[in-house]
């Protein structure tokens, strides 16, 4: 037992003399590493940013339930509670025919046309109620519920059917920019851990020799991978490390930016709340680029 | 199975797989080795002298015939098991070997490290055996400062550190200049004295002349001269 303690420790002192030694080769694969990190963890944001966007383009989607011109009060409050029950329902508002009127009027003020005729009209406008869904596809459902026998001497009319191009528009749009989002993300990560590999490749390529060297005085298998094992998973400690310091610091100036641009993307926030499990992310991927990358390196050197 | 052999050649053949068809490097090849023997394997270049080395290290496997080191067959060391036999022989090579990433203390350390030998037995050794091939005040030098001669004399120092029962030197002086070979050669046999079994691969007619000890001659893969005090002769 001492005696793999004592290899062990040899292993691990062997590795960090290797990674002190070999500095200059040690920067390039931990910035190709450190690219390779930034790419991923840069996607979650892409990907923050983009669902925001997208819940912010949905908040401005809305129908409009227009109510008979004699519906009574009470009428109102029913339909009202009966829509606010709903878990597909996220807000109802609702505005009288009056203040249909008023807001119109203020809209319209400069139009001297439009007033005289609505003096003669008097109130044309129907009360209405402003329904919003928590997602985009569940109009659809929502419009159904309202289409019950019951709401029939109450509702007159739901411009559904002038918004649903749009809606099913947005809908396929999340759709396809998540799936594609997905997509995109993976290749990516792939292509990133392709380049990693490749240049742990060639930096494990330089020590061919010496992998053949150990092996025809007599080391083991494991005693000729540890310490290059060691030096792969240290790579991947201080690009995750430095990633994570790169990450903090780019969202420190751009958080703001993208936020003005995107409302209620707090890029920051998400970093502060999730830091430790994204530094555990990233360092687990350096980790496994690094330590695995290594030890698939070196595997054909040691075959002597 | 004789038992007075460290070494034993039993009817050996290499043949090499090249793109040009099959390259005889040895052809039934028969040889014994004793305990304390300093064995020059002599012969021009591409006779074969390196692949006899190779297949006694484990490096290429024999395509006919068995070898035997102390008796054990040691084609029956798999992959794996390959670093037991080594550990068991030190080698001594034309290009030195050494690891160019670690001092000259280290690359002889690691020899005793990668088998598990105690920290305190590591530091009393290598400055003995750095002390034996005159490199004492070369201790934390890397391979790259190190002259040709002195790194030769590193590499017979890591070769040595383990006590193996026989040395290979693979034209241990191909690459130093005369003083220097003389310097290889004077070490080899005081190793030899010590009771270490050496065979010795070169070209070089003066050392084989000078050293009146076992000589093997090889040329184009086959033994043609196997002599007590043998000098060359081609």
């Amino acid at each position: 037992m001492s005696i793999f303690y004592l290899t062990f420790g040899r292993i691990l002192k062997s590795g960090w003399n290797n990674f002190l030694r070999n500095r200059w080769l040690a920067l390039a694969t931990i910035s190709v590493m450190v690219l390779a990190i930034f790419f991923m963890t840069g996607l979650i944001f892409v990907n923050l940013i983009g669902k925001t966007l997208l819940v912010n383009l949905q908040n401005k989607v809305d129908i409009s339930v227009y109510l008979k011109q004699d519906v009574s009060e009470q009428d109102v409050s029913i339909i009202r509670s009966d829509l606010t029950f709903l878990n597909e329902v996220k807000d109802v508002n609702y505005i009288s025919a009056d203040e249909a009127l008023a807001s119109f009027k203020a809209k319209h003020q400069d139009n001297a046309v439009l007033m005289e005729s609505l003096q003669e009209l008097g109130n044309p406008l129907l009360p209405v109620l402003n329904v919003e869904a928590q997602e985009a596809s569940q109009y659809e459902a929502i419009v159904n519920f309202l289409g019950q026998d019951k709401y029939q001497k109450i509702v007159d009319k739901i411009n559904y059917q002038q918004t649903k191009p749009l809606i099913d528009r947005l809908s396929s749009f999340t759709n396809k920019v998540s799936r594609g989002g997905l997509i995109i993300s993976i290749i990516l990560a792939l292509v990133a851990g392709l380049v990693t590999f490749n240049t742990i490749r060639l930096a494990m390529y330089n020590f061919r020799h010496e992998v053949s060297v150990m092996r025809l005085v007599g080391a083991s298998n494991w005693y000729i991978r540890g310490p290059f094992l060691v030096e792969g998973i240290i790579y991947g400690v201080i690009a995750a490390v430095s990633t994570t310091t790169l990450l903090f610091i780019s969202l420190y100036f751009l958080s703001p930016k993208i936020n003005s641009l995107v409302p209620g993307s707090d890029l920051l926030g998400w970093f502060k709340v999730n830091f430790f499990s994204l530094l555990f992310f990233q360092t687990g991927a350096g980790i496994l680029l690094g330590g695995v990358g290594s030890l698939v390196a070196i595997r054909k050197y040691l075959k002597v | 199975m004789v038992h007075d052999s460290v070494i034993e050649f039993k009817n050996v053949s290499k043949i090499y797989q090249t793109n040009n068809g099959e390259c005889a490097a040895l052809t039934k090849v028969d040889l014994a080795v004793r305990p304390k023997d300093f064995l020059s394997v002599a012969g021009p270049s591409g006779s074969g002298k390196s692949t006899l080395l190779k297949l006694l290290l484990g490096e290429e496997r024999p395509t006919d015939g068995q070898i035997f080191f102390n008796g054990q067959d040691i084609a029956l060391f798999s992959t794996s098991e390959m670093p037991h036999l080594r550990r068991r022989i030190g080698t001594i090579f034309q290009d030195f070997k050494l690891l160019s990433n670690k001092t000259v203390y280290e690359n002889i350390a690691f020899a005793m490290e990668m088998v598990g030998k105690p920290t305190k037995e590591i530091e009393q050794d290598v400055p003995q055996v750095l002390e034996l091939v005159g490199l004492s005040d070369k201790t934390e030098y890397f391979p790259h400062q190190l002259s040709g001669g002195e790194k030769q004399r590193a590499s017979i120092a890591r070769a040595l550190i383990h006590r193996p029962e026989v040395i290979l030197a693979d034209e241990p002086t191909g690459n130093l200049d005369l003083l220097n070979t003389w310097d290889v050669v004077r070490l080899l046999l005081k190793i030899n004295e010590l009771g270490t079994t050496i065979i010795l691969a070169t070209h070089d007619r003066e050392i084989i002349n000078n050293l009146n000890r076992r000589v093997i001659t090889i040329n184009r893969g086959k033994v043609i001269r196997d002599e007590e005090n043998g000098r060359y002769v081609l």
